[in-house]
């Protein structure tokens, strides 16, 4: 069947039945909740998902690190590039440079977002039993970026060099993904950001999206 | 007797009371603790230390806790150190010295970074590795401080020099050659336009030979019009030119504002024109210089000046265009106006009307008005001096006298209408109230009070204190001696710099701070509101030439360095990091010609970075972001620990590295 006379066919099924006004929202709003996620995933590109402020007393306002979905910045001040100095400061401690963590991750998050936003307009306009699960990896994102920073800041926690010049002061560590943290003279405050809220907001969309999907077929065929 | 009438029961109460009054005297910690708590007040402190209520009054006012930022910062000149002071106000803390005039190891200046400013500043190729700092000059625009560069001069070897105030550091230096030395710069124009250089010391022109015998007819007087290059931030050499005046020494010059703007005016104490000798006889310098009644005031129109040398009224005397004294006198650019003997000073009033000239010699300081000098000038004169320059009559030009002490030198302004004169001989600052219009016409012209200060008061600045809106608040007195104000440090002692509440009315100052100077002699500085002034915290780029203030084409970034090889050549390219130098082995041969360049890349602030090599001579400071080329004979064979001289980091001692220089 093409997807044309699937598209006509749904539509003269529409007129067919002529369901209830509440039926009907609820039909259609799973594609609409599922475009809006699409669309927020889009936003958030360009938003930081993650956070991180390290303070230490000759840092006065402190280092900031942004981590977007495929990028790492410092702050909006171009004087200092916090990932280079952060980056610098870590060489005593025996940390691998921040710019060799998830390289794979970052070199296919801008064509995972877009695939998972199509995977999302595929889901709201092909409306088969099935196609709710094209819209859970998009569900699932806001914690599959967290397990992956988790993933990556144990590696590189655990894995200092030995011989480095602090390793006798600074032993492994796994630094918390959320929340304080201690490493040498640095506070560390970890935190999500604007744009993994954006992303968790579209994951809450999808849920509903999903939910009146399953159900709406469940009573159909019950 | 007694004792045994006493029954056991009161015995047994009054061994209780006396047990029970023991343990209150045991519990009494908590009073003593109290007792201590008080010792430890800022009242108990102050009884303890002698500190009178205008004394916790002083601290009040200049007390700036850790991390609070002063209000106003004062470029002061270092004297015969050759450089300038930057001193943070109330605070009167040291907040930078500016290397100019003279080597300075601990910012590499003169030892691989800067050397090319100081060799603009050689002579004919001498080199010159001090100055006498005299007269620190903000750039103004309107009249007001505008915060971007500060200019000084070099007495001793008429130069000025021109500090770039997003760094602090000089950029060039630049020298009349025809003339040798300088006192009355430097001053600005309101604009900027020019920076004045007057000499002081009579001379022939050009650094010729002349007898003494001569010197009426050999010697002259100079001023010097730097046309500053606001774009460029250069001082333009081309389009400078400088006015012969006669050998009369003159001293302190001003430009005029407001009414007076295009004028400039100089004192002046050689009108006898003595020429010494007391080795034969002759009355000395001081007695000589100081035998007339009368010196002159010179007043000179900048704008007609111009004019003249843009008309090609100017000479080349030894490759610097000069107005000659005559085409002066022709053209009618100076005029003379007598002032009592010896005098020093000549400080336009903020709105430009007057010009204050303390007596120096005599108790009174002397108020010009600008408005009656012109009137003098339209109604023209008769008088001349020796030499045809034109002289006003002191009674038509004269607006006031006011008796102030002894000793009286130089003038600044507040906001309240008050002027400050520094008292050399009586150690006092006397602020008088300027009796007309726009100033204290309630208090007419007249001494409101002195203020002891100590000792031996030469110059003062007030805050903001010689633009056309001074601030007031703050005056500070740059004392000469300070003979017993500080712990003996030996015969040499440092010179004493006091901050003076000037806020309040009458005679209401106070002395509350003094700063012991051992950087040479503050001679006359400048104070501005700090919030004008808005220095980089890093450099713009990471391989800034400060020299420039661009990228330099040397430059080295992380991933470019290493060191290669042409003939003789070597060029070493470097970067420098917390806390490593990349390359650490650097081989090269003796005899070979180096150029090294070395580039901070540290982006943080205060991530300096020093480099040493040792036995040649070789220092740098490298600021964040700061690429420096230095060049160098490889004279000597050996192993040089090469290393970083400012302390960095945890590994600062680890940044170091090996200079193999194989013997021929």
């Amino acid at each position: 069947m093409t997807a044309n006379t699937m598209s006509k066919a749904s539509v003269s099924a529409v007129e067919s039945s002529r369901p209830s006004g509440l039926a009907r929202l609820l039909r259609w709003l799973p594609s609409v909740l599922f475009i809006l996620a699409g669309v927020l995933l889009f936003v958030s590109i360009n938003q930081p998902y993650w956070g991180l402020v390290l303070q230490a007393p000759q840092y006065p306002g402190g280092l900031q690190m942004r981590v977007f979905v495929n990028n790492m910045t410092g702050d909006d001040d171009p004087r200092l590039d916090e990932v280079r100095e952060i980056d610098g400061l870590n060489h005593y401690i025996g940390m691998k440079s921040l710019y060799e963590a998830a390289k794979l991750e970052r070199s296919i998050a801008i064509p995972a977002v877009i695939l998972m936003a199509v995977m999302l307009a595929v889901a709201a306009v092909w409306r088969r039993r099935w196609t709710w699960l094209l819209a859970v990896p998009a569900m699932l994102f806001p914690f599959i970026f967290l397990a992956d920073l988790a993933y990556w800041m144990a590696n590189f926690g655990q894995n200092l060099d030995p011989y480095a010049p602090l390793s006798s002061s600074i032993q492994p560590f796994v630094p918390p993904v959320l929340g304080e943290g201690v490493i040498g003279q640095f506070k560390t405050v970890a935190y999500v950001d604007t744009g993994w809220y954006i992303i968790i907001t579209g994951s809450a969309l999808i849920l509903v999206g999903v939910l009146i999907r399953v159900v709406g077929m469940v009573r159909a065929r019950g | 007797m007694i004792g045994q009438r006493i029954p056991s029961k009161v015995l047994l109460i009054g061994t209780i009371l006396v047990v029970a009054v023991i343990l209150a005297l045991g519990v009494a910690p908590k009073a003593s603790t109290v007792a201590q708590g008080d010792a430890s007040s800022w009242q108990a402190i102050a009884e303890q230390r002698g500190l009178t209520e205008a004394d916790m009054r002083a601290a009040a006012m200049t007390y700036t806790p850790s991390g609070v930022m002063d209000e106003y910062v004062m470029f002061a000149s270092a004297g015969q150190g050759g450089q300038v002071l930057a001193i943070g106000l109330p605070s009167m803390r040291l907040l930078r010295l500016i290397s100019v005039f003279a080597p300075e190891p601990w910012q590499g200046y003169g030892y691989g970074a800067g050397n090319e400013i100081l060799e603009q500043g050689f002579i004919d190729g001498q080199e010159i590795l001090w100055g006498d700092t005299h007269h620190p000059a903000l750039s103004e625009t309107n009249g007001e401080y505008d915060g971007n560069w500060l200019f000084i001069g070099d007495k001793a070897n008429g130069r000025v020099a021109v500090i770039d105030l997003r760094d602090f550091e000089t950029k060039q230096i630049v020298h009349n050659p025809a003339f040798m030395n300088d006192h009355g710069g430097t001053f600005v124009t309101p604009n900027t336009e020019y920076i004045v250089e007057g000499g002081q010391y009579g001379l022939p022109l050009g650094a010729e030979y002349a007898p003494i015998a001569d010197y009426q007819t050999a010697y002259s007087g100079m001023i010097t019009f730097w046309k500053f290059d606001k774009e460029a931030g250069r001082i333009d050499f081309e389009n400078s030119f400088a006015m012969e005046l006669p050998p009369y020494w003159q001293d302190l010059c001003d430009s005029g504002k407001g009414v007076s703007e295009g004028w400039v005016f100089c004192n002046s104490f050689n009108a006898e024109m003595a020429t010494g000798g007391i080795e034969s006889g002759n009355p000395p310098f001081e007695a000589g210089v100081s035998r007339g009644a009368v010196d002159y005031l010179h007043i000179i129109n900048l704008e007609a000046a111009e004019a003249v040398f843009a008309a090609g009224g100017a000479v080349d005397v030894n490759g610097f265009k000069v107005i000659p004294l005559e085409t002066a006198i022709e053209n009618q650019l100076l005029y003379l106006a007598p002032e009592p003997r010896s005098p020093h000073g000549a400080d336009v009033t903020p709105r430009g009307d007057f010009i204050s000239i303390g007596g120096k010699l005599d108790p009174h300081v002397s108020v010009y008005s600008f408005q009656k000098i012109q009137d003098a000038i339209a109604a023209g004169t008769s008088e001349t001096d020796v030499f045809g320059v034109p002289v006003l009559a002191l009674e038509s030009v004269l607006e006031a006298q006011v008796e102030l002490g002894l000793g009286p030198l130089h003038t600044v302004y507040d906001d309240q209408g008050y002027a400050y004169t520094s008292l050399f001989l009586d150690s006092a600052v006397a602020r008088w109230s300027i009796g007309a219009e726009g100033y204290r016409p309630q208090d007419g012209w007249s001494l409101i009070n002195k203020t002891p200060v100590q000792y031996n008061v030469g110059h003062l600045a007030a805050a903001e204190g010689d633009t056309a809106t001074p601030d007031g608040r703050f005056l500070v007195a740059l004392n000469k001696w300070s003979v017993d104000r500080f712990l003996s440090t030996g015969p040499l002692l440092p010179q004493n710099l006091q901050l003076i509440d000037i806020s309040q009315p009458g005679d209401q100052t106070q002395i509350l701070y003094d700063l012991p100077i051992t950087g040479a002699e503050p001679h006359y500085a400048q104070i501005i509101k700090a919030d004008k002034l808005h220095a980089w915290e890093v450099y713009p780029e990471v391989g800034w030439d400060p020299v420039t203030q661009s990228v330099s084409p040397n430059a080295v970034l992380q991933g470019t360095e290493g060191i290669t090889r042409d003939g003789n050549n070597v060029n070493v390219r470097m970067t420098a990091v917390r806390s490593h130098m990349t390359p650490e082995h650097v081989e090269i041969m003796a005899g070979d010609h180096v150029t090294w360049t070395i580039t901070n890349v540290e982006r943080a602030r205060d991530a300096t970075h020093g480099f040493a090599i040792p036995y040649y001579n070789i220092n740098l400071s490298i600021e964040p972001g700061e690429s420096i080329t230095f060049e160098f004979e490889a004279t000597r064979a050996g192993v040089f620990s090469f290393y970083c001289t400012e302390f960095c980091s945890a590994l600062h001692l680890e940044m170091m590295g090996y200079m193999m220089v194989r013997p021929e």
